[in-house]
């Protein structure tokens, strides 16, 4: 009965278990910075989290789905076209997009360069070593980073484009923010101030997104006009 | 009662038929549990052992995980949906009005698919957010993390073929909206979007069209990609485990 009681223990016979011997160099230290640490078997430790997951995720679901109906409006008519005519809540930012840029540009061109962007990101080695921004020259990155930061709302200011300004204009915010207290008492801006500059491109692509998405979700109406969402509008 | 339970549990697995079905006895030594994983066609891509660390919620908050079951709860509900849909303008809508008031729990199943569906969209973002901030794309993990991007791309592709089957005013004006973008496209916007469509508008061809994607293609791409996903977080030694997970905490 004993021996078939379930280990909890962690399997690491260091006589039985091979250890990965590597040879770092700064280079490679990407590589290897995750040092293996103590294993646990698959069957069960992962596969008893997986099925919990599942049951979990499945149960939570059910619930909801007995509450909240899927939406059905009339029949597809392409004569009565409804104001705003809406894409699905993914799509809408580039929806709120097309309200700023020509066409080209904000359907094909900006979501062309996201996905060359995103699958660029390993072979350029971005952040391979996760230096900080302020790392090395601080006064000279944060000149850089601010012309070119004055340069894109400047560009952003020329076409209305405020979706996008405002995000921008709050992350380049807490960078400076940040540089002021890179040297100061722990604290989260100072935690900002140890962040790559790649973290920072990302949270600035996040953040406009969520802006750009909450915004053609919530806050347009007729004519792609600024509404609120507590407002009464007709549409 | 949990004894005697478990001890014909242990009767069964140690039955040969059991033994047959799993080539093995009980899972009760590391190299029964390692049989367990590779010996089973379910489980082979997974390694047989893994990292303490990477198992903790922070390491994934098991949205790669989570995104695989949604996927899974679609398909279910999605073959269970075709039995009560007609790919035909306007017979789809009236099949939707049947899953409303005909079809016992119709409603219901149209529910979890939707809300799967929407979920799965959003965990797909945050698995991806997640495995960038984790620094999961640096090597030897970089093919995996482009296989992840085409997994997000399907998965929008798979969600966007799927709003236009209702057939009725929301997914017919948001598939005239976005398709009306590809029309943006220098050169080619305007046959592309033809091909897509199967005319110049959005009629009883789009919706075939937009029916077979999403019901066949795009579910077979995508199960092909996750194949070589997973496989591929094995082969490349696992989880991203960041040194900061050494200081004992969650």
């Amino acid at each position: 009965m004993e021996k078939n009681k379930i280990e909890t223990g962690l399997s690491s016979d260091v006589k039985k278990e091979p250890r990965r011997v590597v040879f770092v160099t700064k280079k490679t230290s990407a590589k290897v910075v995750g040092e293996r640490g103590p294993q646990l078997m698959t069957y069960p430790h992962l596969l008893i989290r997986e099925a919990i997951a599942f049951q979990v995720l499945v149960i939570a679901m059910v619930l909801v789905a007995l509450f909240w109906d899927a939406p059905l409006e009339q029949l597809a008519n392409p004569l009565i076209t409804p104001n705003p005519a809406k894409a699905p809540w993914y799509f809408l930012g580039l929806q709120e997009l097309l309200h700023f840029f020509p066409p080209f540009v904000a359907g094909i061109l900006i979501p062309t360069l996201v996905v060359i962007a995103l699958i660029v990101i390993p072979y350029f080695n971005v952040n391979i070593e996760g230096e900080p921004l302020w790392a090395r020259r601080p006064a000279q990155n944060l000149r850089t980073i601010l012309i070119i930061v004055l340069a894109l709302l400047a560009l952003l200011a020329v076409f209305h484009a405020w979706t996008i300004f405002v995000p921008t204009a709050l992350v380049a915010g807490l960078l400076v923010l940040s540089y002021a207290a890179r040297l100061g008492e722990k604290g989260l801006l100072q935690s900002l101030g140890t962040k790559p500059l790649s973290w920072w491109v990302m949270t600035w692509f996040i953040a406009v997104s969520i802006c750009l998405t909450a915004v053609g979700t919530f806050f347009r109406g007729p004519g792609w006009s600024w509404v609120w969402p507590w407002g009464t509008h007709a549409g | 009662m949990a004894t005697t339970f478990h001890s014909a549990l242990q009767s069964l697995r140690e039955t040969k038929v059991w033994k047959s079905i799993f080539r093995r006895g009980p899972a009760n030594t590391n190299r029964t549990r390692s049989l367990a994983v590779f010996g089973n066609l379910f489980l082979h891509w997974m390694p047989v052992k893994v990292r303490e660390k990477s198992l903790r919620v922070r390491a994934s908050y098991y949205l790669g995980s989570i995104s695989f079951i949604l996927f899974i709860v679609l398909f279910v509900t999605g073959i269970l949906l075709m039995f009560y849909y007609h790919p035909a303008a306007p017979h789809a809508y009236r099949d939707m009005k049947d899953l409303q008031f005909v079809v016992s729990n119709g409603v219901f199943l149209r529910n979890l698919h939707r809300l799967a569906a929407h979920l799965m969209v959003f965990v797909v973002f945050w698995h991806m957010f997640h495995v960038f901030y984790r620094g999961g794309y640096k090597p030897p993990h970089e093919f995996n993390w482009i296989v992840g991007v085409m997994l997000l791309l399907l998965t929008l592709f798979l969600s966007y073929t799927g709003y236009l089957l209702p057939w009725d005013q929301l997914a017919f004006w948001a598939v005239t909206v976005g398709t009306n973008i590809i029309s943006a496209m220098p050169v080619v916007g305007n046959k592309v979007r033809f091909l897509l469509l199967g005319g110049n508008i959005v009629g009883e061809n789009a919706l075939l069209r937009f029916y077979v994607l999403h019901v066949v293609i795009l579910p077979l791409i995508a199960f092909f990609f996750i194949g070589i996903h997973f496989w591929r977080v094995q082969k490349d030694g696992g989880l991203t485990v960041k040194p900061k997970d050494d200081d004992g905490k969650e």
